[in-house]
């Protein structure tokens, strides 16, 4: 496993069309994402919001639009896990998140690929994001449930 | 055989700047290819003499004495003597932290693309 990376692939049962309307789409990306952004993704184009997820709603957003390819790719950069209100991010160099869009029989092939982390104090998003009640661990137990039903 | 410690100097001129914390410097020390090499070979084959690891390689014992240097100043790997030789092993320690960091996002990462799997499917 690469230390600077992480990349996931996932099929989609849908049209790439609709696969990039819930990609490109601020409202339909803040949906499935968890945050509520303001303005609209173009390429250059900065945007700020809230997270939307339970126990996070304090936690300002941030994202950087890089390219835009219709249907085909799709890219931004953050500050992955700035989940802490209390520390400024800014300073800290930035991760590139790709999302590549292919065509398939069965639907739509969606890559995601996180690149970047070298450089990245992640030890300290990590005890913020343990410190965290809330914490993502019941949320991501319940998706897990979802995402295996629907297997 | 008793196998004394070599002392790892850290040099502060080193560090990229300010800020960054433990893991980070982890990070950058594995983002190169011949240390990551390196560290791939001492998880697979276990400690082994700088002779041993520079056999059949195309860089030279000096290059990979440095990149063992620096593998060791962030605490990844230390070295011992053995006889005449120094031999080589990693901290598993401070991988497993770099990893658990890693391991967090890409757990997020894998719920927010099955909440995306049921906004498009359904």
């Amino acid at each position: 496993m690469s230390s600077d990376r992480i990349e996931k692939r996932i099929l989609l049962r849908a049209p790439r069309a609709r696969v990039w309307q819930a990609l490109a789409d601020v409202q339909a990306f803040g949906a499935w994402f968890g945050v509520k952004l303001n303005g609209s993704f173009a390429p250059g184009a900065r945007l700020r919001g809230q997270i939307t997820h339970k126990g996070y709603e304090q936690v300002s957003f941030g994202i950087t639009t890089e390219r835009m390819e219709p249907e085909r790719l799709f890219s931004w950069r953050w500050h992955p896990h700035a989940i802490d209100p209390k520390t400024d991010y800014s300073a800290e160099p930035t991760t590139l998140v790709v999302f590549e869009l292919e065509e398939v029989a069965e639907g739509t092939l969606l890559t995601v690929v996180e690149s970047g982390f070298e450089g990245i104090p992640l030890a300290r998003r990590l005890e913020a994001y343990r410190g965290n009640e809330q914490g993502w661990t019941a949320q991501m137990k319940a998706i897990e449930g979802y995402v295996g039903q629907a297997a | 055989m008793s196998a004394k410690q070599l002392d790892v100097r850290v040099r502060t001129s080193r560090a990229p700047h300010r800020g960054l914390d433990k893991t980070a410097l982890i990070f950058a020390a594995l983002g190169d290819e011949t240390r990551l090499r390196l560290v791939a070979r001492l998880s697979a084959d276990g400690p082994m003499s700088i002779a041993r690891l520079t056999k059949n390689a195309s860089v030279t014992r000096q290059a990979v004495t440095k990149h063992l240097q620096v593998l060791a100043e962030v605490g990844l790997a230390c070295s011992s003597r053995l006889g005449r030789e120094s031999v080589w092993e990693l901290e598993p320690k401070p991988l497993d932290a770099a990893r658990q960091c890693l391991d967090g996002i890409s757990a997020q990462w894998d719920a927010a693309l099955g909440r995306l799997k049921k906004f498009v499917e359904h």
